[in-house]
C-alpha cells in the first residue's frame, strides 16, 4: 500500500513539471515579457526603461531556458523557466501587481471559499442521491419521466441565472438574506446560505439523472434478482442492496473534485462578493495579473492531482477486489 | 462597369460553420449507406422528443446559417466625384442584418419595455404654451421607431418634439396633425397585427400538413384520409407528428414577433437603446459556432490520439496518456482562462493583422472556440482509447493483422468505423455544455470579445438591471428564453441520438 502511494506520487511530478511547462509557454512564448509589460504600463507610460524596470523587478529579464553567460549550474538555473517554476513547488508564488505576497493571500482566502464549497458539495450530495433514489425507486412511472424531465429542463438553465434568479427572488423580493457580502466568524451564515442553497440546485439537474442512471444500472444487475427471487421488498432490496453497491462508482467519482473544493467557485464568488479564491481568480483575470493565474493554476493542477491520487485510494478502499501489488 | 452593390467578407467562422453544415448533410448522406448507421439514424427519426428538437434546432441553425454570410455594403458615391473608385463600408453586416434591417438600425435612447410607446424613464423636457411662455414638462418622452406609425403621441407642435419625431421625413409635418396617441390604439393595433400574422402562420402550416400527409400517403401507397390517421396517432415511420406540432408552436410563437418586430420593440430595448430582439437573433450564431467549431478542433486531436494510444499500445500509449493527464489536471476554466488571457495580449498588441473590428472579433471568437477544443478534448480521447484497446483484440482485427494489412489501414476501415457511434454521440452531447459554458466564460471575462453579440455578453450587460428600481427585466428574461430554448432542444436531440446509437451498440453485441 505504502509502495502503490508512493509510486503514485513520484508519477505525479512529471506531470507537474509538464504542467509547469504548458504554463509556462502560455505564459512567456506565445507573448514576450515586453508584449506583457506594455499590457500592464498601459499605453501612456510605455517607454524602453519603463519595460526594463517591470521586467527587472519581476525577474524577466533574464533568457527563457538556457543562460549562456552563465557557467556552471547557473546555466540552467539562472532563468526565467527555473527561477518561475522551481519556486513554485515550494510555496512560493511571487508577489501580484499590488505587491502583495500571492501565497499569504491565498492562504488567507481560502476559508471564505471552503466555508461555502464544502456546504454545498455535502449538501448537493444528499440532496442529487436522495432524489436519484426516489426516481429509481418509481423507475418507468410518470413520477420517473417528469423527473427526468425536468432534471433535463434544470440542466438546460445556465448556472448564471440560477445565481441571477436567486438572488432576485430571495434576497431582493423576500429579504431575507443579504444579496452579497462576507463577514468573517459565525456571521458569515446568513451570507453563506443564500450561495449555498444556489450551489445545490443548480446542480441537481445533471446530478440526479446522473446517478438515477447508476442506480438503474445496478437495479438491472444479477444479484438484484437473486434478492427479489428471494422475496425481499422493493424497499429493502433498494435500500440495503442497490444503494450500497451503487454509492462506490458514485463516491469515487465524486472524491476526486473533494481537493479542488479548495479553489471555489469563480461564478458564485463574484457574484455573491466573497472573499474567496474564485474571485480572486476572477480579479486578477480582469486586472490581467499573470503572476495570480499562474499560481491558480499550478495550485489547481497540484489539488487534481491530489484528487486523482484520492480517487485510486478510495477505489481499493471500497472494493476489495483492486489490490495494487500489479 | 458598375460595382457590384456588395463587397462578400468571408470570416473565417463562416467559412468554418458553413465547412460544418455541408460536412454534416454529407455524412448524414453517407451514412444513409452503411446499414448500422442507417438503422440508429431511423431510430432517431423515430423518437418524438428527439424528432421535435431537431425541428427547434434546425430554426436556430437556419437563423445562424443566415447570419454567417457577411458582406460589406456599397457606401453611395460622392455627388462631387462620381466616377470614383466604389467604396465599401468599413462595418461588416451578414444577410440577417439586412432582412432585419430596421431591428438594426433602429435605436431608441436608453430602455425602453417590450411593445412600448413611450420611454421607460422620465425625462424632463420644455414645452412652449401657446402664449409663448416655457415650462417644464417631466413626462414619458415618446419612442423614436416603438410604434411610430401609430403617430405621435404629445400633441404639441413645438420644434422639439418635431424634429425627435418618427423619421427624417416626417419631421416638417406638424404633430399637431396627428391624433393624439393612446394606449387602446396600441392595443388594438397590436392585436390586428398578431392576429393577421398568425392567421397567415396558421395557413402556412396548414399547407405543410397538408403536404406532409400527402407526402406519407403517396409513400406507404394509403388514401389521404388513413395517411392523416396515422400521422395523428403516431403510427409513422418517422415522427411527423412531432415535427408538425414543434412547428406549430414555432409558427405560434415566430408569427406575431416577426410581424411587430418592424415596427416595436417586440423585447424592449437595453442600456444604449438597442433592440433586444436583434440582440437575441445575433447571440444564436456566436452560440452556434462556439458549439460547432469547438467540436471541429475536439474531433481530429481526440480520434487521432485516442486510437493511436488504443492500438499501438507500449510507448504511444504512455506518452498520449501522460499527455492528456497533464492537460487534464489543469482545472479546466483556469486553462481556459490563461490561454485566453494571453490570446487578449497576443491580440492588443498586434492590431496589423486584422482589417476590420469584426474580423478581430472573429478571430477571437475562433481561438476561444480552438481553446475550448484544445481542453475539451482529452475526455474524448480517453473514451476512444479504451474502446480500441477493446476492439483490437477481436477476430476481424486480429485477422485483418495476420494478413498483413498495414496499420494504418487497419485503424481507418475496421476501427474507425466501430468508435464512430461514440464520436457522434460525444458530438451532439458537448454542443449544449458549450454554448452553456460561453455564457459563464463571457461573464467572467475570458469569453466572446466583449462587441460580439452572444447570450454570455448579453446576460453580463443586463445582470444589474433587476435591481433597477423600477426593474429592467425584458433584456435577461429574452436571453433566458432563447437560450433556454436552444440548450433543452439540444439537450433533448443529444439524448434520442445517444439512445439511438447505444441501441445500435446493444444489439450488436
Amino acid at each position: 500500500m505504502l509502495a502503490y502511494i508512493l509510486r503514485r506520487l513520484l508519477y505525479a511530478i512529471p506531470i507537474l513539471i509538464g504542467v509547469n511547462l504548458i504554463t509556462f509557454a502560455l505564459f512567456f512564448i506565445v507573448n514576450t515579457p515586453d508584449d506583457m509589460a506594455r499590457m500592464q504600463l498601459g499605453v501612456k507610460r510605455v517607454t524602453p526603461e519603463a519595460i526594463a524596470a517591470w521586467k527587472a523587478e519581476r525577474g524577466y529579464d533574464k533568457p527563457l531556458f538556457l543562460n549562456a553567460e552563465a557557467s556552471g549550474a547557473a546555466v540552467v538555473s539562472d532563468t526565467i523557466f527555473f527561477a518561475q517554476s522551481a519556486r513554485m513547488f515550494v510555496g512560493d508564488f511571487g508577489r501580484a501587481e499590488d505587491g502583495r505576497d500571492i501565497a499569504r493571500e491565498i492562504s488567507s482566502r481560502m476559508g471564505p471559499s471552503l466555508a461555502i464549497a464544502l456546504p454545498t458539495f455535502v449538501l448537493g450530495l444528499l440532496v442529487t442521491i436522495s432524489l436519484a433514489l426516489l426516481l429509481a425507486f418509481f423507475r418507468a412511472t410518470a413520477l420517473d419521466f417528469w423527473g427526468v424531465v425536468l432534471c433535463v429542463a434544470l440542466m438546460s438553465v445556465s448556472g448564471l441565472f440560477y445565481i441571477i434568479g436567486g438572488q432576485f427572488l430571495i434576497s431582493k423580493l423576500w429579504k431575507l438574506v443579504p444579496i452579497s457580502g462576507y463577514a468573517g466568524g459565525l456571521d458569515a451564515w446568513k451570507f453563506l446560505i443564500l450561495p449555498v442553497l444556489i450551489g445545490v440546485v443548480s446542480g441537481i439537474g445533471s446530478s440526479t439523472r446522473w446517478y438515477r442512471t447508476i442506480f438503474l444500472e445496478e437495479i438491472g444487475k444479477d444479484y438484484v434478482r437473486t434478492a427479489r427471487a428471494k422475496g425481499l421488498a422493493e424497499t429493502v432490496i433498494l435500500f440495503r442492496h442497490v444503494l450500497r453497491n451503487a454509492l462506490i462508482p458514485i463516491l469515487t467519482g465524486v472524491v476526486a473534485v473533494i481537493p479542488l473544493l479548495f479553489m471555489g467557485s469563480l461564478l458564485t464568488e463574484s457574484f455573491f462578493g466573497v472573499p474567496g479564491l474564485g474571485s480572486y481568480t476572477i480579479d486578477a483575470i480582469n486586472a490581467q495579473d499573470f503572476a495570480v493565474v499562474r499560481a491558480m493554476v499550478f495550485i489547481g493542477s497540484v489539488l487534481y492531482i491530489v484528487g486523482l491520487l484520492l480517487t485510486d485510494l478510495s477505489y481499493a478502499l471500497v472494493d476489495p477486489r483492486i489490490r495494487f501489488d500489479r | 462597369m458598375s460595382a457590384l452593390p456588395f463587397l462578400p467578407v468571408l470570416l473565417w467562422s463562416d467559412v468554418l460553420v458553413w465547412l460544418m453544415a455541408i460536412a454534416a448533410l454529407l455524412l448524414g448522406i453517407a451514412s444513409t449507406r452503411q446499414p448500422q448507421l442507417a438503422a440508429a439514424w431511423r431510430r432517431v427519426g423515430r423518437s418524438r422528443p428527439g424528432m421535435a428538437s431537431a425541428t427547434l434546432v434546425l430554426v436556430f441553425v437556419v437563423v445562424g446559417l443566415l447570419d454567417s454570410l457577411h458582406y460589406r455594403p456599397l457606401l453611395p458615391a460622392a455627388p462631387d466625384a462620381p466616377a470614383a473608385p466604389a467604396a465599401y463600408a468599413v462595418e461588416t453586416l451578414s444577410l440577417l442584418d439586412s432582412i432585419a434591417e430596421p431591428l438594426r438600425t433602429r435605436n431608441e435612447k436608453t430602455y425602453s419595455a417590450p411593445l412600448a410607446t413611450r420611454a421607460f424613464a422620465k425625462e424632463t423636457r420644455e414645452e412652449r404654451a401657446a402664449d409663448g411662455s416655457v415650462r417644464q414638462v417631466r413626462d414619458f418622452p415618446r419612442l423614436r421607431y416603438g410604434g411610430a406609425h401609430l403617430g405621435d403621441a404629445d400633441g404639441t407642435s413645438d420644434a422639439s418634439s418635431a424634429s425627435a419625431g418618427p423619421a427624417a421625413d416626417d419631421g416638417t409635418q406638424t404633430a399637431t396633425a396627428r391624433p393624439r396617441l393612446s394606449e387602446a390604439d396600441r392595443d388594438i393595433d397590436i392585436t390586428r397585427r398578431a392576429g393577421s400574422a398568425l392567421a397567415a402562420a396558421l395557413a402556412l402550416w396548414a399547407l405543410l400538413l397538408l403536404a406532409a400527409t400527402s407526402l406519407l400517403a403517396r409513400r406507404e401507397a394509403v388514401p389521404l384520409a388513413e395517411a392523416s390517421r396515422r400521422l395523428w396517432r403516431g403510427e409513422t415511420v418517422f415522427a411527423w407528428k412531432a415535427v408538425l406540432l414543434t412547428l406549430a408552436a414555432v409558427f405560434i410563437v415566430a408569427a406575431p414577433l416577426l410581424a411587430l418586430c418592424a415596427d416595436y420593440h417586440v423585447f424592449g430595448t437595453d442600456k444604449v437603446g438597442q433592440d433586444v430582439f436583434y440582440q437575441v437573433l445575433k447571440s444564436v450564431r456566436t452560440a452556434l459556432v462556439i458549439g460547432l467549431v469547438t467540436t471541429l478542433t475536439t474531433l481530429p486531436l481526440a480520434i487521432f490520439f485516442g486510437l493511436a494510444a488504443g492500438y499501438f499500445r507500449g510507448w504511444v500509449d504512455d506518452l498520449i496518456q501522460y499527455l492528456y493527464t497533464t492537460l487534464n489536471s489543469i482545472p479546466g476554466v483556469l486553462l481556459i482562462a490563461a490561454a485566453v488571457l494571453m490570446m487578449q495580449v497576443l491580440i492588443d498588441t498586434h492590431p496589423q493583422w486584422f482589417s476590420t473590428a469584426a474580423e478581430r472579433a472573429d478571430m477571437r471568437l475562433l481561438a476561444l472556440c480552438f481553446i475550448l477544443g484544445m481542453t475539451s478534448w482529452t475526455g474524448l480521447c480517453r473514451v476512444l482509447r479504451g474502446e480500441t484497446l477493446k476492439l483490437r483484440e477481436l477476430e476481424f482485427v486480429q485477422a485483418a493483422q495476420s494478413f498483413g494489412v498495414a496499420d494504418l489501414r487497419i485503424i481507418a476501415r475496421h476501427i474507425l468505423p466501430n468508435v464512430m457511434h461514440i464520436v457522434v454521440i460525444a458530438l451532439v452531447m458537448d454542443f449544449s455544455s458549450l454554448v452553456l459554458a460561453e455564457a459563464v466564460l463571457s461573464y467572467v471575462g475570458i469569453g466572446v470579445d466583449p462587441t460580439m453579440i452572444s447570450f454570455g455578453t448579453m446576460i453580463n450587460n443586463a445582470r444589474l438591471e433587476l435591481a433597477r428600481e423600477p426593474m429592467v427585466w425584458w433584456s435577461l428574461a429574452a436571453a433566458f428564453t432563447f437560450m433556454f430554448a436552444l440548450v433543452l432542444a439540444a439537450n433533448l436531440l443529444a439524448d434520442a441520438v445517444r439512445d439511438a446509437f447505444d441501441a445500435r451498440l446493444a444489439g450488436s453485441s
